[in-house]
């Protein structure tokens, strides 16, 4: 384990700065910052943010796609001693208004580009004060009570040096929204000591260097993603920070060009990947892959080992409320190619029955984990987070995370996903509550019932699909129901398929049962995708 | 088929499949489909598959990059290019 010296997550950048100033930190499509550069730029957003007034522990959100704006301003939200909330860019109005209200956001960093997603989310944002707008132009403009300023304008007169710190490692670093099983995001509380802790252990295991050259092309919104960076802060390397993977051959192209060391995908991208495999393509520079959200199949294990040849693979687990549990130690991919191996360095997990004792090996039971990585809850929310946080019967004070995730153990020790506990979808290597694509459904006109289930997805992990009641004299395509979807919630949440059903089960009392819903289906379909 | 009609047709396309059916004036020539979330990975592959239904060639991996498809000029530009060819 190496020992670090930095407690605030922000202080692995000047560390960084400081080793080496002229060093390439991060690339963004024709954009090259140096470690001095970002840093300066860093100071700069932070004493803009201070003369905007935030305070200490006021949230700082970042309502942007992957850009030099966004890996920059969550670094000046915490130097300038606010808490960091990054909003995916794809996030629609109705979820922006409710992240802002539920953190009370005081700043929001944004892009033209989005107005007309935004606009109506600031007119609804009871606490913000200031939005920073990249590309706004020039002159400050109001939206209800927001102040608009044009990002490039204001810092451009700030300071470069970074504002004294006040914090200390266990204030908040982040809040990170999740998707709830009761509909509504919960914000994952993050301190810098938690942070740190998980960023320390991920690149312990992963053996990182400061001549790493990691690949992002996963959004700094989903935690993966932003520990790319936080990582490349951490061990001084440089990050290649994609929009997106919508273009595999130019990101194939980037690869080779930036010479990437670092790849880490999802399996959606994995599957992706194994087209340009098969004709050949081999990235000889790559030295580890690394995948987590869902398990990688074994075809695409093949294609990853034959397109990276030079690379370790290294399958993963864990959850945004501790980041990461658990990775395969890469000598052991062959002999457990679906285990998910063991904890990460620095902590500890135990699988246990309803009673929350222990398990002998091979039985099924709850995971839960212990170590400094831990949530410290969710934000507002101490009754969902009583469920999860439960006191270490041990040790006073120490809360352990019961991540409602099936896990099993073999008598070696090594640890297997079973499945969830509640209904939670994976697609495309993000978590989706049925609950919150149900409740976009029956806000159409004449459905009387709504049942979102995922079924395995060779591309996705798994698909979304959704059974649909229509009231008497309604009708809709399929494709109706996927279009107004798509115009309120994120493109992952949308369902693939619609089934049209003249029922679905219910319980005695009038519940929708899923558990049968498939067997019933068969019988009940009267239009829509087959089954 | 002249520019003319190619720019309406994928317009159309662009604006029914993923604009909801929105009004012409949603959607501009130059404006970035990738950065206004206009399409995501998904609707990239539906917009190639569309091409080569509608015009009866094959978009290769390596012409699959945002300097072609980008943009409603960069789209007419790859399909007028290709169908010169």
């Amino acid at each position: 384990m190496r020992v670090s010296q930095v407690t605030l997550l922000h202080e692995y950048m000047s560390r960084s700065a400081a080793a080496h100033p002229e060093k390439t930190a991060l690339v963004f499509k024709k954009q090259r910052f140096t470690w001095g550069e970002v840093e300066a730029q860093v100071g700069r957003i932070a004493n803009a943010l201070k003369v905007l007034g935030l305070a200490r522990g006021d949230r700082v959100a970042l309502h942007l796609d992957n850009s030099p704006e966004l890996a920059l301003g969550l670094f000046a939200a915490m130097a300038a001693d606010g808490i960091f909330v990054v909003v995916n860019a794809q996030t629609k109005t109705d979820k922006l208004a409710y992240v802002l209200n539920d953190c009370r956001a005081r700043v929001l960093i944004t892009d033209r580009i989005l107005e007309s997603n935004y606009t109506p989310a600031l007119a609804e944002a009871k606490h913000l004060e200031h939005a920073l707008i990249v590309d706004l132009g020039d002159g400050a403009t109001k939206v209800g009570t927001v102040t608009c300023h044009d990002y490039a304008t204001t810092i451009a007169a700030a300071s470069p040096e970074w504002p004294a710190a006040k914090r200390i490692p266990s204030d908040l670093a982040a809040i990170i929204y999740t998707s709830g099983s009761t509909g509504d995001p919960k914000g994952v509380m993050l301190t810098h000591h938690n942070m740190v802790s998980a960023a320390e252990s991920i690149t312990t295991y992963l053996e990182n260097k400061p001549d790493d050259i990691v690949l992002c092309v996963l959004p700094l919104s989903f935690d993966y993603g932003l520990y790319q960076w936080l990582m490349v802060n951490q061990f001084g390397g440089t990050l290649v920070l994609e929009q997106s993977f919508n273009y595999p051959a130019a990101i194939l192209k980037v690869i080779e060009t930036e010479k990437v060391t670092g790849l880490p995908v999802v399996p959606t991208i994995a599957s992706i990947l194994r087209q340009w495999e098969e004709k050949g393509a081999r990235l000889e520079n790559i030295r580890y892959v690394t995948n987590t959200a869902a398990a990688l199949s074994l075809t695409h294990i093949e294609t990853l080992k034959r397109l990276c040849p030079n690379a370790r693979l290294f399958s993963m687990y864990g959850l945004t409320e501790c980041k990461r549990v658990c990775y395969l130690p890469p000598s052991l991919l062959d002999k457990k190619p679906l285990s998910v191996g063991v904890p990460m360095p620095n902590m500890e997990v135990f699988v246990v029955g309803p009673d929350g004792k222990e398990l002998p090996p091979d039985e099924v039971g709850e995971l839960v984990v212990r170590g400094p990585h831990v949530m410290r809850g969710y934000w507002e929310k101490p009754e969902i987070t009583a469920e999860w946080l439960k006191p270490s019967p041990h040790i006073p004070n120490e809360m352990w995370l019961w991540t409602g995730d099936q896990f099993k153990r073999d008598a070696d020790g090594h640890l297997y996903f079973v499945g969830r506990k509640d209904d939670i979808i994976k697609t495309r290597g993000e978590k989706v509550a049925p609950k919150e694509v149900e409740n976009a459904v029956y806000a159409m006109p004449g459905v009387q019932d709504a049942a979102v289930v995922g079924q395995r997805d060779d591309v996705l992990g798994q698909a979304i699909r959704v059974f649909l009641v229509l009231t008497e004299g309604t009708t809709y395509t399929a494709k109706d129901v996927i279009q107004y979807c798509q115009s309120r919630l994120e493109p992952f949440m949308v369902p693939k398929y619609v089934t049209f059903v003249s029922s679905v089960p219910k319980t005695p009392s009038g519940r929708i049962t899923k558990k049968n819903i498939w067997d019933h289906s068969i019988g009940a379909r009267v239009g829509g995708d087959e089954l | 088929m002249s520019e003319t009609e190619t720019r309406e047709k994928i317009r159309t396309m662009i604006l029914d499949s993923f604009l909801n059916g929105g009004a012409p004036t949603t959607l501009k020539d130059d404006i970035s489909l990738e950065r206004s979330h206009i399409v995501d990975s998904v609707k990239t592959l539906e917009l190639i598959m569309f091409l080569e239904e509608t015009y009866g060639f094959t978009v290769d991996n390596d012409d699959a990059v945002p300097e072609n498809f980008d943009t409603v000029n960069a789209i007419v530009a790859y399909v007028e290019r290709k169908r010169g060819a």
